[in-house]
């Protein structure tokens, strides 16, 4: 809050002299670390520049007149209402300047849309409200939320530096090497942003659109949602890591093993404290941003869970609404976003949450014979 | 306005009926534009309380007053309310009040009808501002309102939504029929096309524009109900549609939608400038080209407003190309008007004032939509607080200051009264800082990565927020004292003379002040 | 200006506000039908109120057009009124051009584009990775996603029951054409059998169109739900089919109108908008046949 002094002035000089905004004010567009960011930053710039001139040559000779030609100076009003020459001139002249603003730009975009020849091609895919990310080369995947607690966000605890954009797996890619982005939805139209990269596509559901980007500095970069995509729009953040190629080589390796290791959980005997404590975990990441914490719910869009008539009726029902989902409704299949050992885990805990006590548990190799007779 | 009072009775005409009747039954374009004008600054007013919200809930990060979801069902009505609700309506408003009067004819052509097209508009907006209170709340997918969040996502209200949006077309439709057979039928002998004045113009032109994209906005939203209720596929890709069709149908209602809420005022301070120049409209015929090449080009732009969907490079090539295209005649419009000022005898009563800011301002808001226009560079923007910027800076001064600079110049022949002038002109610069302040900073945060349609944002964002609330409270409370001004006008002040500024012209200044309830019922003869 | 006569200005009217209740009440009824159909409610409540919005509409239509009958046969309108007419009637006509313009838009789009892409071609063609298996053609016999929209067994063929209407919408639009000439050289006979034979045609259009529609139904399981094509295909015919329906309804207000001996040789503006907008039905049939058709 100190710093409001401080932008009140940039403010003040960013109207007064739009000049100014070249000033490290963060009034600006960032140049970014990829050189497509970088190819956008100058577009941005030249064309700011021109306007700058337009307008300055414009409004000089409009306040030029105000100031000049007032009647409370004895200003006589001239008769002249046209000048062909004039016209034709003010026509002409923003139309080259167009043209010369059409050329760099047009080679930009062409650059921008060759996604051809990749080094590591990535599966995004939007859903509300959080991102997936699959690694095609590599056959695994995961899931990106948002880590900002809740109680930062209802101000009940100090907000955090990345307040917001946050998440618990971020996207990692290596250096220096062509990465192309496989984006598509799950529900509804997302859009997948991170401003150093210059990086925008949506993401729709149903098609795929390709898009690219090459990082040469290590770091991470923060984007976030650019579509409305609900309630939630504001807080599924995206946040890359870019790391050196043995560290990310080391990464895809860890990721696999892991991946293996989830698969071998599926056949381990679970307890119910076990389930229930992996229940929670995934239901505050998953299920919470629409049926809340304490299972109530936002009714009629999301229905509480507690006492509700599918956690405490038929089991086979209640794996059937997690795994399938159910059709023209915000509830999602989850059979294709959970591992088996997650759907069991989160079906035991809402069965025996807040209350509802039914005392079923459901394991892991339940959930896989369920999904293999559905089939 | 009550004052406006039948002075002028002749043997066919009286003054008007009394009581509600001669509101509800009327056909007389004055008392419907009358109604139009209130209408459209009650919309103006409850979107402005709807926007209230919205900088009060971005005043601070974190979520303090409203929830996420009443959040962007207050920016999607907010955005309805204001396009549909409150800029439509005030120029439409406008256009019944002045045209016959511009072109010497005795009324609206078609007056019953013109009556019509008023209170469907009060009709629709019932049932729109009535789903804020049904199950599931009020539409919440903004009011762009895109496929699938508005179809298969969307709340049941939705069917009520897109009834309402059908009702609100008829009424533009209708009304626009009746703008053009006026326009093109009923002016006074001797007035040829490039006789007529720039308002009347520019309405015959948005008149156009309206006829042609409002059905398109009703098929796209009938495409909706079919989806939602019926089991159609237009948005959904399992079925062979595509979310994105539905974008495309949308703007290309929505980007002539754009002119039709900007040219009316160009034609509005195309009067005003020169009446305070003292001095003719520079160049009135390259004035009438550019508002037609504006008119025509804005069918081939549409696809601007979603470069970042996917299209095909060609495509994204083409609307680069065509849109910066449209900087060619708006250039043309802002030239002409400085030069119109320039050497002129310049003085700077309120409408002037207002007239000056949306010249500036609107070259501001051009200058970034020349901007969103390089598509690369519109990768960054897209759906950014630029863009918000952007299009608050062009339609608060272009449609808004339009409005009022309108409303100050032609109140005087409205109510008969001049309006109090420090009042007029203390309003013009509280809205004006308040405006500046409220949009300029958003133009920093969309530069900086903010993303527009967010309830909540990171903290690098929270000081421009801050200003741009204090703004936005500034501008809103600001135009309660618009109100003061227009009531204490219409109920008494300074009588004015049948031509009040005295650099103005037109047939309009013909007529006393307040033009009689009945006027040219014979037309007049224009040399 | 000694030939001047005023242009007539109604002093007031009750039809418009009328005409907002029972427009807001109808389509608040309809929407509510919708939504509580939807939600698995009653909707009886909500029928009654559309019922109720459509008898104050029907009520509304009567006395609004019968005034502006009344007047144009007790001469209180001009020239001029007659050519504001005319102007509203074009422009209503360009505004219906616009409202199919999307549809048309929506089959274009679909067939070039959206269709090709999700089956693998063109420059989103990766999308297909999403629908394994799928194959673009046209007619989209297999919808992305079969089990969400089940594809139907066949289309309509254009050279069947569609070619017999085409033949019956030309023959139709040159019949109401004759008459209005017969009209225009004051044959009332001739006039009110020529337009008899054109709602006979309009009326024998309609029968076929609802046969095609139930043989889609029923035969081809070609719905409003198998997809972009089922979509597009009964959208556009029927929304076409609901304007032969006003257009004939207009056609016979006229034959009972010429019975009663409204119209003149050179009077008679309602006569000539039914013909326009029946020649519109027309040509835009000639868009639906060539593009939903047969291409």
């Amino acid at each position: 809050m100190r710093v409001h002094a401080k932008r009140a002035g940039a403010l003040f000089g960013g109207l007064t002299f739009p000049v100014l905004s070249m000033a490290d004010w963060t009034v600006n567009m960032t140049p970014g670390v990829t050189g497509t960011s970088n190819e956008i930053f100058s577009l941005h710039m030249t064309i700011l520049w021109i306007c700058v001139v337009i307008g300055v040559v414009v409004f000089g000779v409009m306040f030029w007149s105000i100031i000049a030609h007032r009647k409370s100076q004895g200003a006589e009003p001239a008769n002249f209402h046209e000048n062909t020459v004039v016209e034709i001139l003010w026509t002409i002249i923003p139309l080259v300047i167009l043209v010369v603003m059409a050329i760099p730009a047009t080679a930009t975009l062409v650059d921008m849309y060759d996604t051809t020849d990749s080094d590591v091609d990535i599966k995004v895919t939007g859903y509300q409200w959080k991102w997936q990310y699959q690694y095609l080369n590599e056959d695994f995947g995961y899931f990106s939320n948002l880590a900002t607690p809740r109680d930062q966000i209802t101000n009940r605890q100090a907000k955090g530096e990345n307040y917001l954009l946050e998440v618990d797996n971020p996207l990692v890619i290596p250096v220096g090497k062509k990465v192309r982005f496989l984006l598509t939805a799950n529900d509804v139209i997302h859009s997948w942003w991170v401003p150093d990269f210059g990086v925008k596509k949506d993401a729709i559901p149903g098609f795929i659109n390709e898009t690219w980007t090459r990082v040469d500095e290590p770091g991470i970069y923060r984007g976030q949602c650019t579509e409305l995509c609900g309630k939630d729009h504001g807080f599924m953040p995206v946040v890359v890591k870019a790391v050196p190629e043995e560290e990310y080589n080391a990464w895809v390796a860890e990721q696999k093993a892991a991946a293996e290791r989830e698969r071998e959980l599926t056949q381990k005997e679970w307890t119910m404290a076990e389930l229930m404590e992996r229940g929670e975990k995934t239901y505050a990441t998953t299920c919470a941003a629409c049926h809340q914490l304490d299972g109530s719910g936002v009714p009629p869009a999301f229905p509480a869970l507690k006492g509700s008539a599918i956690a405490t009726g038929d089991v086979a029902a209640h794996m059937d609404i997690v795994v399938h989902g159910k059709p023209g409704t915000a509830m999602q299949a989850f059979g294709s976003q959970l591992s088996e050992v997650d759907l069991a885990a989160v079906i035991t805990y809402e069965r025996n949450a807040w209350g509802n006590g039914t005392g079923d548990m459901v394991t892991p190799r339940q959930i896989v014979d369920y999904i293999s007779s559905q089939q | 306005m009550s004052a406006v009072a039948g002075t002028h009775a002749q043997d066919l005409h009286h003054g008007p009926a009394r009581g509600i009747s001669r509101w509800l039954l009327t056909t007389n374009h004055k008392d419907i534009g009358t109604m139009y004008l209130i209408f459209s600054f009650t919309m103006f007013l409850l979107g402005g309380t709807m926007a209230m919200v919205i900088r009060a809930e971005l005043f601070q990060p974190g979520l303090q007053i409203v929830q996420p979801e009443f959040f962007n069902q207050m920016t999607t009505m907010h955005g309805l309310i204001m396009v549909f609700g409150a800029v439509m309506p005030a120029f439409v408003g406008l256009a019944n009040w002045m045209i016959p009067l511009m072109i010497g004819a005795p009324d609206m052509a078609l007056p019953r009808m013109n009556n019509w097209s008023f209170w469907l508009l009060p009709c629709a907006f019932l049932i729109l501002v009535s789903t804020l209170f049904m199950e599931g709340g009020a539409p919440n997918f903004g009011w762009t309102f895109y496929a699938p969040l508005s179809t298969t996502y969307g709340p049941p209200s939705t069917t009520f939504f897109i009834f309402a949006v059908h009702i609100m077309g008829v009424s533009s439709i209708m009304g626009a029929i009746n703008v053009i057979a006026t326009i093109l039928n009923l002016r006074a002998p001797g007035m040829t096309l490039m006789k007529m004045p720039m308002f009347v113009w520019t309405w015959l032109i948005t008149a156009f524009l309206l006829i042609a994209v409002m059905p398109v906005l009703a098929g796209v939203v009938t495409m909706m109900l079919m989806d939602i209720n019926f089991g159609t596929s237009f948005f959904d890709a399992s079925g062979g549609g595509d979310p994105v069709l539905f974008q495309h149908v949308f703007w290309f209602f929505g980007h002539p939608e754009v002119y039709i809420m900007i040219l009316p005022a160009f034609g509005a301070v195309s009067h005003i400038i020169p009446a305070f120049s003292r001095k003719r409209l520079f160049g009135y015929a390259s004035m009438v080209y550019a508002v037609g090449a504006i008119a025509l080009l804005s069918f081939l732009v549409w696809a601007h407003h979603m470069f970042t969907v996917g299209i095909p490079i060609a495509g994204q090539l083409f609307f680069m190309y065509a849109t910066m295209l449209i900087a060619v005649p708006t250039g043309v419009k802002v030239f002409n008007w400085v030069a119109t000022m320039f050497r002129g005898s310049l003085t700077f009563e309120a409408p002037m004032l207002f007239a000056v800011a949306f010249v500036i301002l609107f070259t501001i808001g051009g200058f970034s939509g020349l901007m969103l226009a390089i598509a690369p560079a519109d990768f960054q923007y897209h759906d950014t607080y630029f863009v918000v910027a952007h299009f608050h800076y062009v339609l608060v001064p272009r449609a808004v200051f339009g409005i009022f600079a309108s409303a100050d110049f032609w109140l005087p022949k409205w109510t008969g009264h001049m309006y109090d002038e420090t009042l007029a002109k203390t309003h013009f610069w509280l809205s004006f800082v308040g405006m500046n302040l409220a949009f300029f900073p958003m133009h920093f945060l969309g530069l900086a990565g903010m993303p527009r349609r967010i309830p909540d944002y990171a903290l690098q964002f929270a000081d421009f927020n801050m200003v741009s609330s204090i703004g936005a409270f500034m501008f809103g409370a600001t135009q309660l004292l618009f109100l003061f001004i227009v009531v204490k006008c219409a109920r008494g002040g300074e009588p004015a003379a049948a031509k009040p500024w005295d650099g103005a012209e037109g047939l309009e200044w013909t007529v006393p002040s307040p033009a009689p309830y009945h006027t040219f019922s014979t037309p007049p003869e224009v040399k | 200006m000694a030939d001047y006569q005023s242009y007539y200005v109604p002093e007031q009217s009750k039809w418009p506000i009328i005409a907002t209740v029972g427009l807001g009440t109808t389509l608040y009824g309809l929407a509510s039908i919708m939504v509580n159909s939807n939600q698995g409610e009653s909707t009886s409540g909500s029928w009654m109120v559309f019922l109720a919005g459509s008898l104050i509409m029907a009520y509304m239509l009567f006395g609004w057009f019968g005034s502006v009958i009344r007047e144009g046969r007790e001469g209180l309108y001009s020239q001029q009124m007659d050519r504001s007419f005319r102007w509203g009637m074009s422009w209503f006509i360009f505004s219906e051009v616009m409202f199919f313009a999307a549809f048309f838009g929506a089959l274009f789009y679909a067939r070039v584009f959206a269709v090709p892409w999700l089956g693998g071609e063109g420059d989103r063609g990766s999308s297909n990775m999403l629908w394994e298996g799928f194959q673009a053609t046209w007619p989209l016999i297999n919808n992305p996603d079969p089990e969400a929209y089940p594809a139907p067994e066949g289309v309509i063929g254009a050279w069947g029951l569609p070619l017999i209407n085409t033949i019956l919408l030309v023959t139709s639009s040159f019949t109401v054409t004759v008459a209005h000439h017969a009209l225009k050289a004051g044959n009332r006979k001739k006039v009110k059998m020529w337009m008899g034979a054109t709602i006979v045609l309009a009326l024998a259009f309609l029968v076929l169109q609802a046969e095609e529609y139930v043989h889609a139904y029923q035969e081809l399981n070609l719905t409003l739900q198998s997809g972009i094509y089922g979509s597009t295909f009964f959208m556009l015919t029927g929304f076409h089919g609901a304007h032969v329906m006003l257009g004939s309804l207009m056609l016979i207000i006229m034959l009972i109108r010429l019975q009663k001996g409204h119209f003149t040789a050179d009077n008679h503006f309602g006569f000539e908008a039914a013909s326009w907008y029946w020649h519109f039905v027309d040509v835009v049939w000639l868009g639906l046949f060539v593009f939903v058709y047969i291409i």
